[in-house]
Order: structure tokens, then C-alpha cells, then sequence
């Protein structure tokens, strides 16, 4: 066979392959915009039914927008305000609590890879099976050790008297220490992938030179991990905000002044003869601001946390 | 002072050694358990160790102590008398074995849909796509969002009267029906809602597999004159059996905190006929009626039921090397 023939035979097999592959491409689209619906239509409407007056509410269906004299910004005024107590104390217990686990993460993860003894299997599955543990197999432990054993609001009440710091600190501090214990487990998963696949050569070098395992971490890895610290505080973040159960528990009541942004939403607009629907929508949209904003900003380094 | 001091440091240091080859560094014992990888690498992985410990396994185990108990809530547990009644109580309990049918309803039907739907979504994305990173967004953002929020977007599309489904089948000639309210129909309209919210981290999964695959696996199958649905079913859904087993155990834990989305969408610890599963029985008992003891029984089983999902997974990790 020539080499021209050759050449044209597979050409015409291009030709009726670019046609099938269009058509297919056609569909592939239209299915993709159609998930799109399915999967932007509950937040849509929740958006456009916490904009709408309630003779708009009435009137509309549910996703459509409403008109100019249909709307209004009350719901999220009023929202706002019932909230932002708790996003403040929403903020004070996440940051700190997320830092902390990073940290505490990249210290375990980084012990565990450095270490070559038996015994760092058993350890290291501790580390992991603490992932998968459900938070209602230790809540009424959890609950009783805060509140019957522990009880800092009466134990650091000496502290209350400096400028900035209230007693409902006393609860937030519970709630950062609970989550930074939970958040370790994930946190030293994530960083220990990244140091198994770390260039070791470096480090041995560095080890020969008689550095010191803190001196190597400080100085080697540390730098070498700040991606990966970056993966961490966008998930642990996100994870964090949106807890419940530990707010619920261990600050017990949606009027307690330590209540978090997910607990007040959580009974926000309640009603004997229902639920202000477009006020929780407000709400929902005020609480979830922060985490929407951490994922649409780091998409990637969010969804390289969500591959454990 | 200064002699005790000069002994501890000549137990630490290494010592040199005149030998016929020349000087030597001896080791002391002690030095050498310093140097040890244990004693070095611990101050790192203990601290962590312990916070993690205290709060999970210690807790794990002073519950399981607090189930042998009857404590209701009045003063301290009393721990000298302890028996199995919280569980042969459980044995006993309808609800409890209500609540533990909804419980493997969930668990199944949830995990099962989302890696579907997972897989259907990262194979539809895992070609040259333009705007492909947006997709991938979208589908995933329900994840970013807590149960408590979601559970608000649900409650309105279930609605009764307003409810976008009932208005959309409605065109259809069907309906109302009342999705959240119905036995029948509760748990059904539940599970939909978490597949919404995470057949978007399934995808991710399997996209993060997919793009390992190496490509002259492809090219040997086209070769070989594989066809496109012989292709998928004999070369790329073997290669996801490693995510996909990853990605149902997280899943079937999302299930089983499920309580979250349940609490927010039934306004709190009351009993939703249809929809209580093994979480939110264990929260009412425990924080909703004050019985301490017997809620920490049902939290037990649920932890036995998570043991038994990542039991195997440990297992499976350890052989692969991944521990």
C-alpha cells in the first residue's frame, strides 16, 4: 500500500468521525447546561424567594425573579441582624480552630513519616479511623465533660475582667479545642500524602549534615508543605463553619450569646404557623457567605482537599 | 550540683573511643534512645496524638461506660452498677428498629446513587470540555454548603403549596404531594436532597482516578479494536475501584451524620415518622428526653455500624501500602 493512500483512507475516517464527534459534542453540552439546572435550581430559588415581598411570594412561582415593585431587601436586613452575632462567633472559633489543626496536623504527619518503627502503623490508623468516627458516638461524653467537669466560664473567670474578653469566650474556647481535636485526624491525612511523595534526598542530606529533626522541619519541609497548608485551610475552614452538632450541643441554646451562625440559622423565623421561608433563605445565603466565598475564590486547592 | 550535672551529660554524650582504627564515637545507651527515631520524631506526632486521643477514643470508651449505666440526667452517672438493660431495652424498641431500617435504607440507596451519578458526571467530564473547570464548580458547590443551609433550599422545593416539585409535576396532572410530611414519601425526598449535595464530591473523586489512568492504556485498546462501551467496562471502570471504595466510605459516613439536614428540615428533636434514622433517635434520646445512658447505647451501635464500613477499608489501605 502506497503511502498516499494510506493518507487519504485515514483522512475520510477523520471526515466522518469530526461529524459523529459533533453531534455527540451537541449533546454532551446540552446534558452539561442541563445539570447546571439541576444543581444551581434549589439555590436559585432560594436566592429569588428571599428577595421577594410577600404578595410577590404569593403571586410568583418560586424561581422566577421578582418584578421591580416585587421586591425588597427587608428579609436580609432583618436576617443580617439576627445573625451577625453569630458570625462573629462563628469566625472566632473556625480561624483559630483551623490554624490549629494545620499545624498539629503537619507536626503529626511529618513525626509519622520521619519514623520507621512497627509500632507507627498502629498509630498512624488511629490518626485515620479518627476521620470516620461519627460525632454522635461521643457527643454525651463531650457534653458532659464541657459542662459538668470542665466548666470554663467558671474556671477562667479571672480573665473576664481583661478588656475584650467575655464569658461567652469561655464556650468559643470549647468549641475551637473540640474542633481542632476532630479536624487532626483529616489534617494529618492530607499532609502526610503530600510528605510520602516528598523528595527525601534532601532531608537525608540535611540529616548526614547532623541537622536536627526540628531544625530539618522548620527549615525543609515546612517551606516545602505551604501549598498543601493552603489546601488544609480551605477545607478545614469550610468543614469547621459548617458544623452543627457541636454547636448545638456544647453551646445548647440559639440564644446563648456564643451561639455560632449555623445554630441561630437554624432557628431563625420560627413560627407557630410555620417558617418566614424568605427570611431563612436571607439567612441561609448570610451564613453560607463565607464558605462560598473561600470556594469560589480556591476551587482547586478545595477540591484537592476533598480527595483524601 | 555541678558533678550531678557533669554525670547526666556523660551519660548523654557520646563518648571517643582510641581503638586500633583509629577514634571512634561510642554511643551511650541513653544517647542512642535519644537519637532513636521514636523518641526524635514524638514531640511531633504526640501532642496531636493526644488532643485527638482524649477527644475520640477516650471519649469512645467513657460512652460506652455511660451506656452500662441508667443515667437520666439527674446528678453524676453512677458507674458501680453496670448492665445491659440500655441494650436489651434497644432490642426491644420499635422505634429504635424503625429507626435502624431508615438508617441501611439510606446508607445504601445514598451511597449507591451518588456513585452513579458520580461516575456518569466525571465520565462526561473527562474529556477536552470547554469551560470544564466552571462545570466542575457548579456541580460541586452543594458540597461547599452546610446541611443546615441546604436542608432550607429543600424544605422550599418540598413545599406543600409553593414547592417548585409539586408546581412542576403539577403540569404533569400530578400531585401535590406532601414529600416531607409523608411516611411514604419522607425518606425518598431526603435521600434525593443529599445526592444533590453530593453526587459533586463522588465526581471529583473519580475525576482525580480517571486522570491517572495512563493513556497508552487507552491507546491499547483502541488498538486491540476495543469499542467505546467495551472500552469503559473493561479498561477504566477497573481502574476506579480504588476511589470508588474511597468514596463510599466517606459517603456512608456523610449518611450517617445525616442528622444535621434532618434537625434543620424537621425543626428539632421531634420524631418525623418516616425519616428518623439511627442520629437523630440517638440526639432526641440523649439531649431531647434527657436519657443519657440509653442514648449513649444507640450512639454505640451507630459507631459499631461506621467500624464495620471502615474496618474493611483500613484493612484494604494497609495492604496496598497506603498506611
Amino acid at each position: 500500500m502506497s503511502e498516499e493512500s494510506v493518507s487519504v483512507t485515514t483522512e475520510a475516517a477523520e471526515q466522518s468521525w469530526a461529524d459523529a464527534i459533533d453531534f455527540q459534542r451537541v449533546v454532551l453540552y446540552v446534558t452539561l447546561v442541563g445539570l447546571i439546572g439541576f444543581y444551581l435550581i434549589p439555590i436559585e430559588s432560594g436566592l429569588v424567594t428571599s428577595i421577594k415581598t410577600s404578595e410577590a411570594l404569593r403571586t410568583t412561582y418560586p424561581f422566577i425573579p421578582p418584578g421591580l415593585e416585587g421586591f425588597t431587601f427587608e428579609k436580609w436586613q432583618f436576617a443580617f441582624n439576627a445573625l451577625s452575632r453569630g458570625l462573629v462567633n462563628s469566625l472566632l472559633f473556625t480561624i483559630p480552630a483551623t490554624i490549629l489543626c494545620a499545624i498539629f496536623g503537619s507536626m503529626a504527619a511529618y513525626g509519622l513519616t520521619l519514623v520507621d518503627w512497627r509500632g507507627q502503623i498502629a498509630v498512624f490508623t488511629l490518626f485515620i479511623a479518627g476521620i470516620f468516627v461519627p460525632y454522635q458516638a461521643v457527643i454525651v461524653p463531650l457534653f458532659e465533660f464541657w459542662t459538668q467537669y470542665v466548666q470554663f466560664d467558671q474556671r477562667l473567670s479571672f480573665l473576664w475582667a481583661l478588656p475584650l474578653l467575655e464569658q461567652h469566650h469561655a464556650t468559643i474556647l470549647e468549641l475551637i479545642i473540640t474542633h481542632t481535636a476532630y479536624g487532626i485526624p483529616i489534617c494529618t491525612l492530607l499532609f502526610r500524602s503530600q510528605y510520602k511523595t516528598m523528595s527525601w534526598e534532601m532531608i537525608e542530606a540535611a540529616r548526614l549534615d547532623g541537622a536536627s529533626v526540628w531544625r530539618i522541619y522548620r527549615r525543609i519541609v515546612l517551606p516545602l508543605s505551604i501549598p498543601m497548608f493552603a489546601v488544609v485551610f480551605i477545607f478545614q475552614f469550610t468543614q469547621i463553619w459548617n458544623e452543627f452538632l457541636f454547636s448545638l450541643t456544647i453551646i445548647g441554646s440559639v440564644n446563648d450569646p456564643a451561639a455560632s451562625a449555623t445554630l441561630i440559622l437554624s432557628g431563625l423565623g420560627e413560627a407557630l404557623e410555620g417558617v418566614d421561608y424568605p427570611l431563612r433563605m436571607a439567612g441561609a445565603f448570610i451564613t453560607a457567605l463565607p464558605t462560598l466565598i473561600v470556594y469560589v475564590l480556591f476551587a482547586d486547592q478545595f477540591a484537592e482537599g476533598v480527595r483524601v | 550540683m555541678k558533678g550531678v550535672l557533669a554525670l547526666l551529660r556523660s551519660v548523654r554524650d557520646s563518648r571517643r573511643v582510641e581503638t586500633d582504627g583509629g577514634t571512634v564515637e561510642e554511643r551511650s545507651t541513653v544517647r542512642r534512645w535519644l537519637d532513636s527515631d521514636i523518641v526524635q520524631s514524638a514531640p511531633f506526632w504526640f501532642p496531636p496524638f493526644l488532643l485527638m486521643g482524649f477527644f475520640v477514643y477516650a471519649a469512645i470508651g467513657w460512652n460506652f461506660f455511660l451506656s452500662l449505666t441508667s443515667y437520666s440526667g439527674f446528678g453524676d452517672p453512677d458507674y458501680s452498677d453496670l448492665g445491659l438493660e440500655n441494650y436489651t431495652t434497644l432490642l426491644s424498641d420499635p422505634q429504635f428498629w424503625e429507626a435502624t431500617r431508615n438508617t441501611v435504607v439510606l446508607l445504601v440507596v445514598f451511597t449507591v446513587a451518588c456513585l452513579a451519578i458520580g461516575l456518569v458526571l466525571a465520565l462526561l467530564l473527562d474529556r477536552k470540555i470547554r469551560f470544564e473547570r466552571s462545570f466542575r464548580t457548579i456541580y460541586l458547590l452543594p458540597f461547599a454548603l452546610s446541611f443546615i443551609v441546604t436542608a432550607q433550599f429543600w424544605r422550599w422545593m418540598y413545599n406543600v403549596n409553593n414547592g417548585i416539585i409539586n408546581q412542576v409535576i403539577g403540569v404533569f396532572g400530578l400531585g401535590p404531594y406532601n414529600w416531607l410530611g409523608d411516611p411514604r414519601l419522607v425518606l425518598g425526598a431526603v435521600i434525593f436532597a443529599l445526592v444533590w449535595q453530593f453526587s459533586g464530591y463522588t465526581m471529583v473523586i473519580y475525576l482525580a482516578a480517571l486522570r491517572s489512568i495512563p493513556t497508552d492504556q487507552y491507546e491499547a485498546a483502541r488498538v486491540d479494536g476495543a469499542s467505546t462501551i467495551r472500552m469503559y467496562w473493561r479498561v477504566i471502570i477497573p481502574q476506579l475501584r480504588a476511589a470508588m471504595v474511597s468514596a463510599s466510605v466517606t459517603l456512608v459516613l456523610f449518611a450517617l451524620k445525616a442528622f444535621d439536614f434532618l434537625y434543620a428540615t424537621f425543626d428539632g428533636y421531634r420524631p418525623r415518622k418516616g425519616a428518623d434514622i439511627l442520629a437523630t433517635f440517638m440526639v432526641r434520646e440523649s439531649f431531647g428526653k434527657s436519657e443519657w445512658a440509653y442514648g449513649s447505647a444507640i450512639a454505640l451501635v451507630l459507631f459499631a455500624v461506621s467500624l464495620a464500613v471502615i474496618a474493611p477499608y483500613l484493612y484494604n489501605q494497609y495492604k496496598q501500602g497506603n498506611l
